[in-house]
């Protein structure tokens, strides 16, 4: 089974969460100043890499928080955890955090 | 309507049968009051219940209990005698902080697992590691049973006695998987 390391909570199954998608995605300051290129870009297009993926995860059937985590979407493998928020501890490419 | 609540008799969704698998029983808990707590600071007491204590444990006792779910967030357990007088308590206790206290006694419902073999029938729909190490007396968490979202008690002492609460729609399919499970105690 896998095991992921919930922040409030420490290795938990894997069927107590849910994903949330792409993480750090920030919403523009200013959404009547982009054009409609880039508001659909912000409001549809995710990465979808093969490799580290920064994502939102939510501890659902446990302290049903949400949280970050960079998980390397070959292998299924988490590399780090971390509380939403904040940026990861370990080196990931540009390419996952922006 | 305050006054009518919790005088009206609680009719039980699942009776109070107990069943006694092998090494386990698997006894549906009579009515009791409980309550959601939701506040951002985990200082003091409510009702002389902690809230200062680790998020996934329990303290207080079997009768009057109170577990961390969450950074913010408690269950709280008392007799059904006692409503009325924890929310008294909870609204002095918490004066001047921003707090949610929800009554969900008609939602919940407790069913009692106890006995040698209650870590291995609980194992059967629940992927925690319910072993003594990762799980000891006085942990509490939210969890899975099978389909089922439960919260799930391991009291104090050092026999294995746990308690399942529930949502009242799910209890009956709660209740039939412990039991169910109980058969299969022992096989394979
Ligand atoms: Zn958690």
């Amino acid at each position: 089974m896998l095991l992921i390391a919930c922040p409030h909570c420490g290795n938990r199954p894997e069927t107590e969460f849910r994903c949330g998608g792409q993480a750090h995605i920030a919403r523009p300051e200013q959404p009547g100043a982009i054009d409609d290129q880039n508001w659909s870009e912000y409001l549809f297009v995710r990465k979808n890499p093969r490799g580290v993926h920064a994502e939102r995860w939510n501890h659902a059937h446990g302290c049903g928080r949400w949280f970050n985590a960079l998980r390397d979407t070959v292998s299924d493998r988490f590399i780090e955890t971390y509380p939403m928020g904040a940026s990861p501890k370990s080196e990931t490419t540009s390419e996952a955090r922006a | 309507m305050l006054e009518v609540r919790y005088r009206t008799a609680r009719t039980l969704p699942l009776g109070r049968v107990e069943v006694r698998p092998s090494g386990v029983s698997i006894r549906p808990a009579d009515a009791e009051a409980r309550f959601v707590l939701r506040v951002r600071s985990t200082e003091g007491e409510v009702a002389g219940l902690p809230l200062d204590r680790p998020i996934n444990t329990v303290s207080g006792d079997d009768r009057r209990w109170i577990a961390r779910l969450g950074p913010d967030e408690w269950l709280i357990g008392v007799p059904e005698g006692e409503a009325d007088l924890l929310q008294t308590s909870a609204a002095s206790d918490l004066a001047g902080r921003a707090h949610a206290l929800v009554d969900v006694s008609n939602r919940n419902v407790g069913i009692d697992v106890e006995g040698l073999r209650a870590a291995e029938l609980l194992n059967a729909g629940c992927p925690l590691d319910l072993g003594d190490a990762a799980f000891p007396a006085g942990k509490a968490t939210r969890t899975l049973l099978g389909k089922a979202e439960i919260v799930l008690i391991r009291r104090a002492g050092a026999q294995a006695r746990y308690r399942v609460e529930c949502w009242r729609s799910l209890a009956t399919y709660v209740h039939g998987f412990l039991q169910e499970a109980g058969m299969g105690i022992g096989e394979g």
